[in-house]
């Protein structure tokens, strides 16, 4: 196959980008997305031009480290995958196609394709976590978690923080990766005693990132590569309203907020 | 002068030589815990778990990962499960039965102390990870659920879902980021380890590279903890993560630290054969299909037939054959060869006849597709999509690949390597899988270290070491910055015109062919001229565009490709040392009549650890002898 | 620390008021829209409807004022999300292909703004007879103000009834998003409710497209009787 690749290029943060164009010859139907790539680098090197730099680990679509915008969806044209699973026979001979950034304020470019994503890991830090400390905890079977929620809660764990959520958002906003985490957690019999801290300190979290607001275009559902449902986002919406609304919460405002 | 081994295992009975080494390490004052600094390295299940718990027992903790967040690892990839003896089952596991398992498993080749002790504590994780929220498959009653693994007897293994080692590192993780939340842990994503510096006979802290900024800068501590997994990339390909590399273990082992049994790899039999010659890597499929799937390959080499061309009586159902009573159900290390060995034969299926059938027709026949696609649903919509093939139609092709390693650096019972103040968690130390690796034990073996055996065994050694006292500006910083700059700056200087990558698969090539899944004396000599060359010809041709002072993945590249350049002798010479077979390391020259891997107990029944002399110098092998006083050595049969 | 939000303020806070806000001028428009349609029960009863709400006094104002700080409130939370929102992603995308959202999604301010323009046209029209002075301030036979005199003679004017069927047609855009997202917002997930997010919004912001364009379209074409108007 041969195809016509528009890049982004941007040499650091904060600097102006632009588009690039490849034609790229010899693509094999079998490469993903990422070993294309990697021949456009290779390629790259071999006539002493800079290779794209992106972002990637696993390549089995786990780690959550592959982040790019293919023909304008997060992470490509197919759905429930990431661009390292994405393969080139989704493509035809001869297609033209524009890879871009995850682009949000809250995740600036670092080079090319790479960006910051420690806002996310800055919202977990926020209260995306049990408070038990190592050792301390009951036998495993103590506490009878019905399966119901574990299946939920594994739904919504299934999260791999790629962020592709954000970047396919058109407000960018980090509504379902942050929902996913509460639910994740606040389902669990274990989870429930920090459930109210938790959703108001990761919702603040996510806001002093930067991140914008949900208004329901649902955009990120379709380009979450484990399809994580928007109903957790309604889910977190109820258990945030209800928490700002205790009185515990309002004591806590009182004593910390302003 | 030769390394001093003291493996430290402490006397009396087996199952009570933990608990009485807790007793007599020296426990660090609570208001002192705060004066101690303790740098890990590496964010995936043993060093996320360790760096959390040291900061809740109030050590001051810097992690350094060069992902860009401390959730990338690659323990993330695990699917299948955690062993623990719990015994919820009533089968009549426990911990002697986990401890057993694992020795023999590990073809007696590791040391029984500590695999008592993983036993022990493996039951805590459970407790532990469950109380963090991680969402374990459960029964309708509420109880977690089990499954068996791996041909294990009993029913150990938990999971969640198809992955268990996501929501695993995701909860080592959680309590991390709570740590650094509240401020008890400093966390360095995208900085990379270069180096330790070792003074004075202590490990005293680790030189990094800011991956964005290209810095080159020092880090004091009064300890430092490895958690920088395994080697397989060696291979280059393999099913690690591409970034997954030897640097940190490599760097530390050229300060001091031992490096043990570096030939022990274990290559796993179901991986997607690659399709290309672009391919990145190998994907692993759960060995669970061979529940259900029949292997076989054509009878006479050379038959480019489509599989259903091929009638019954022309095919080779080689392990069938082979394994009348295990069949296709045999270790992942037999299962292995046996596929390398029919296409040897030139029977291989797929392009460049590296791959075998994995045939569900049978199968399909007998419990019919439904049944088949509720077992096997989601691998089978993963092959699908990697090579765009039906696997209810045709047969899935499936060829071994890389996936752990045994070997690592060398640490005692409180795994601290050679270098004291230099301790090694997980993958990246050697200590608890022998010769091969069980299923569902590597996520267990990660976290035992990093929640329950290093945060007590590391309070040992700082009561009695005490704090460092140096700087980080201190001379010996100062000339181990100056040298990690120095190759980076000739790393950016070759006049070359070859990618890094070119290199590494060149290096894979050899370590494939000549130190993969059947090695000889032959092979292993010619792979220890080969490997300098190509090491030669990488400090003379390789071409790394752009500068050192920001983002260059070219660069990191480089600097670990060169490592494994270097790695990679080390790992033959063992292997060319090692004259028996056992485990993942099978001696073509030793085997039996019948072609199955023959053990050497009376010469080789030690750890092999090799000690850096210098550039250009052999390494010193020296050998901590094993003694069994518990399981005794028995040979293993799947005939 | 930097000082924090207070929770009113977060994205979900602004959101929530947006959604709370957006749902009684939604009850709003529902009862407005019943109200109007007595005009095809004749002069009589659309005049007397008229007059009572006229009569309720103190009552009337009261409402009112509610009724406008809702409606400031709904229109600043919108403001406030759409700065946020637009503030989220400083460097567009050189190309970005919607997946799944709507139209109407994507154009809730620009409905919004012109529904609230439009309102404002509607009050000079028919409460303040700023527009259309003319055809203001009659009294029926019975002393009433002559309200379904004003509505017939009003929009018997094409320019007047295109200008509402081009409001009402926008408005409808803006229930169909807005309402089955306010449900989402204000946390709605039980599976015996989920029609309130799905189909709910369209079917609800369709009766009150077709309620309302039709009392303009059937005066325009002269199916409504005009009497002495």
């Amino acid at each position: 196959m041969n195809l016509t690749l528009h890049v982004w290029r941007q040499e650091g943060p904060g600097v102006p980008g632009r588009m690039e164009r490849h034609e790229v010859a010899g693509v094999s139907p079998d490469m993903s997305f990422l070993e294309m790539m990697d021949l456009v680098n290779e390629r790259l090197v071999r006539e002493g031009k800079e290779p794209v730099a992106f972002e990637h680990d696993c390549r089995e679509g786990i780690c959550g480290c592959c982040s790019m915008v293919v023909n304008g969806a997060a992470h490509g044209p197919k759905k429930a995958t990431t661009v390292c699973q994405l393969h080139m026979r989704t493509f035809k001979d001869g297609d033209t196609i524009t890879v871009e950034p995850w682009r949000a304020a809250a995740f600036p470019v670092v080079r090319d394709l790479v960006v910051d994503r420690s806002a996310l890991d800055r919202v977990i830090a926020a209260g995306g976590f049990v408070s038990v400390n190592t050792g301390s905890a009951p036998d495993g079977n103590a506490i009878p978690v019905p399966k119901e929620a574990a299946d939920v809660s594994m739904d919504a764990a299934a999260c791999i923080g790629c962020g592709a959520c954000v970047a396919a958002c058109p407000n960018a906003s980090a509504m379902l990766f942050t929902a996913a985490k509460v639910a994740h957690l606040n389902r669990l019999p274990q989870g429930v005693p920090e459930a109210a801290r938790r959703v108001r300190a990761m919702v603040e979290q996510m806001d002093a990132e930067g991140f914008g607001a949900c208004t329901n275009h649902y955009e990120c559902m379709e380009a979450c590569p484990k399809e994580i449902p928007v109903r957790f986002i309604a889910e977190m919406n109820r258990a945030w309203t209800k928490a700002s609304l205790s009185a515990e919460s309002a004591a806590a405002d009182k004593a910390g907020f302003g | 002068m030769a390394l001093r081994l003291d493996s430290k295992v402490p006397s009396g009975p087996m199952d009570r030589k933990w608990e009485k080494h807790k007793f007599d390490l020296k426990l660090v004052n609570p208001a002192n815990k705060r004066k101690f600094r303790v740098i890990v390295v590496g964010s995936g299940l043993a060093g996320a778990s360790a760096a959390a718990t040291l900061a809740e027992l109030g050590y001051l903790v810097d992690c350094f990962t060069f992902h860009d967040s401390a959730r990338r690892a690659h323990s993330i990839a695990a699917q299948g499960g955690i062993n623990a003896a719990k015994n919820y089952q009533n089968d009549g596991d426990s911990v002697h039965r986990l401890f057993y398992d694992t020795v023999k498993g590990g073809d007696f080749r590791a040391r029984e102390a500590n695999v008592h002790r993983l036993a022990e504590v493996s039951t805590a994780i459970i407790d532990q990870c469950v109380a963090q929220g991680v969402p374990f498959a459960r029964e309708y009653g509420g109880g977690l659920a089990n499954r068996s693994f791996g041909g294990a007897q009993v029913s150990r293994t938990f999971y969640a879902r198809g992955q268990t080692g996501q929501q695993l590192l995701l909860g080592a993780y959680q309590a991390l980021q709570r740590q650094v939340g509240a401020g008890k842990v400093t966390m360095h994503t995208r900085s990379e380890m270069l180096d330790v510096v070792v003074e004075g006979g202590r490990a005293r802290g680790i030189v990094t590279r800011d991956l964005v900024t290209g810095k080159i800068e020092s880090w004091a501590a009064d300890a430092v903890v490895l958690g920088t997994g395994g080697y397989s990339n060696v291979f280059f390909l393999s099913t690690n993560a591409k970034a997954c590399n030897v640097t940190a273990t490599w760097r530390a082992h050229r300060r001091g630290a031992g490096f043990a049994n570096p030939c022990f790899t274990q290559i796993h039999p179901t991986s997607i054969p690659v399709s290309n010659e672009h391919a990145s890597k190998t994907t692993l499929m759960s060995e669970s299909l061979r529940n259900d799937g029949r292997v076989w390959v054509p009878l006479k080499a050379g038959d480019r037939r489509a599989p259903d061309d091929v009638p019954d009586h022309e095919r080779d159902y080689y392990l069938e054959r082979r394994y009348p009573s295990f069949g296709n159900l045999v270790p992942r290390d037999v299962a292995s060869r046996a596929a390398k060995i029919v296409c040897d034969e030139g029977r291989g299926v797929g392009p460049g006849g590296r791959g075998v059938y994995l045939d569900f027709r049978d199968a399909i026949q007998r419990v019919g597709k439904d049944t088949i696609r509720q077992r096997y649903g989601n691998l089978f919509d993963m092959y699908a999509n990697i090579t765009g093939e039906d696997p209810y139609a045709v047969p899935m092709r499936i060829y071994p690949a890389p996936h752990y390693t045994m070997g690592g650096l060398w640490v005692d019972y409180d795994l601290m390597s050679t270098v004291p103040g230099l301790f090694v968690v997980g993958e990246a130390n050697f200590s608890d899988h022998g010769a091969n690796r069980l299923g569902a034990s590597a996520l267990m073996q990660g976290l035992a270290d990093g929640y329950f055996v290093l945060p007590y065994t590391i309070g040992g050694y700082l009561a009695g070491a005490g704090t460092s006292g140096l700087k980080a500006d201190a001379p010996a910083f100062l000339s181990v910055a100056k040298e990690c700059a120095e190759r980076t700056k000739r790393l950016l200087a070759v006049p070359g015109t070859r990618s890094p990558d070119s290199f590494h698969i060149e290096l894979g090539k050899v370590m494939w062919d000549e130190c993969g899944m059947a090695r000889n004396r032959t092979g292993l000599e010619r792979a220890l001229k080969k490997i300098p060359e190509i090491r030669e010809a990488f400090w003379k041709d390789v071409r790394v565009l752009g500068t050192g002072d920001r983002l260059n993945q070219n660069l990191e590249k480089a600097g670990r490709v060169a490592d494994f350049l270097e790695f990679a002798e080390v790992m033959v010479l063992d292997a060319l040392t090692r004259e028996e077979s056992c485990g993942g390391h099978f001696r073509e020259e030793h085997q039996t009549s019948e072609g199955e891997a023959l053990r050497n107990d009376k010469d080789f029944q030690h750890v092999a650890v090799w000690e850096w002399k210098g550039d250009g110098k052999a390494p010193e092998l020296t050998k901590e002898p094993l003694a069994f006083e518990v399981v005794h050595p028995s040979t293993r049969s799947y005939k | 620390m930097s000082r924090k939000r207070p929770p009113l303020l977060s994205t979900i806070g602004t959101k929530t008021t947006m959604a709370v806000t957006g749902l009684l001028l939604l009850g709003f428009v529902l009862v407005h829209m019943l109200g109007n349609l007595q005009v095809y029960a004749g002069r009589e009863k659309l005049n007397a409807y008229a007059k009572l709400l006229q009569d309720a006094g103190g009552v009337l104002w009261v409402a009112r004022g509610g009724l406008l700080a809702v409606f400031v409130l709904h229109v600043v939370s919108a403001f406030r999300v759409a700065a946020m929102n637009k503030a989220a992603r400083p460097v567009p995308y050189v190309s970005a292909v919607p997946q799944v959202t709507s139209t109407a999604a994507r154009t809730m301010l620009l409905s919004g703004l012109v529904v609230a323009a439009f309102v404002v046209y509607h009050v000079l029209h028919f409460t303040l007879g700023v527009v259309d002075a003319g055809n203001h301030g009659h009294l029926d036979a019975k002393g009433r103000h002559d309200v379904y005199g004003m509505v017939v003679a009003g929009f018997r004017q094409w320019p007047i009834a295109l200008s509402y069927v081009v409001a009402q047609v926008l408005l409808f855009f803006h229930l169909a998003h807005g309402v089955s997202s306010a449900f989402q917002t204000l946390g709605v997930t039980h599976p015996r409710l989920a029609f309130l997010k799905g189909r709910f919004g369209t079917v609800v912001a369709g009766v009150v497209l077709v309620g309302n364009v039709s009392i303009p379209l059937t005066i325009l074409l002269g199916l409504v009787p005009c009497g002495a108007c």
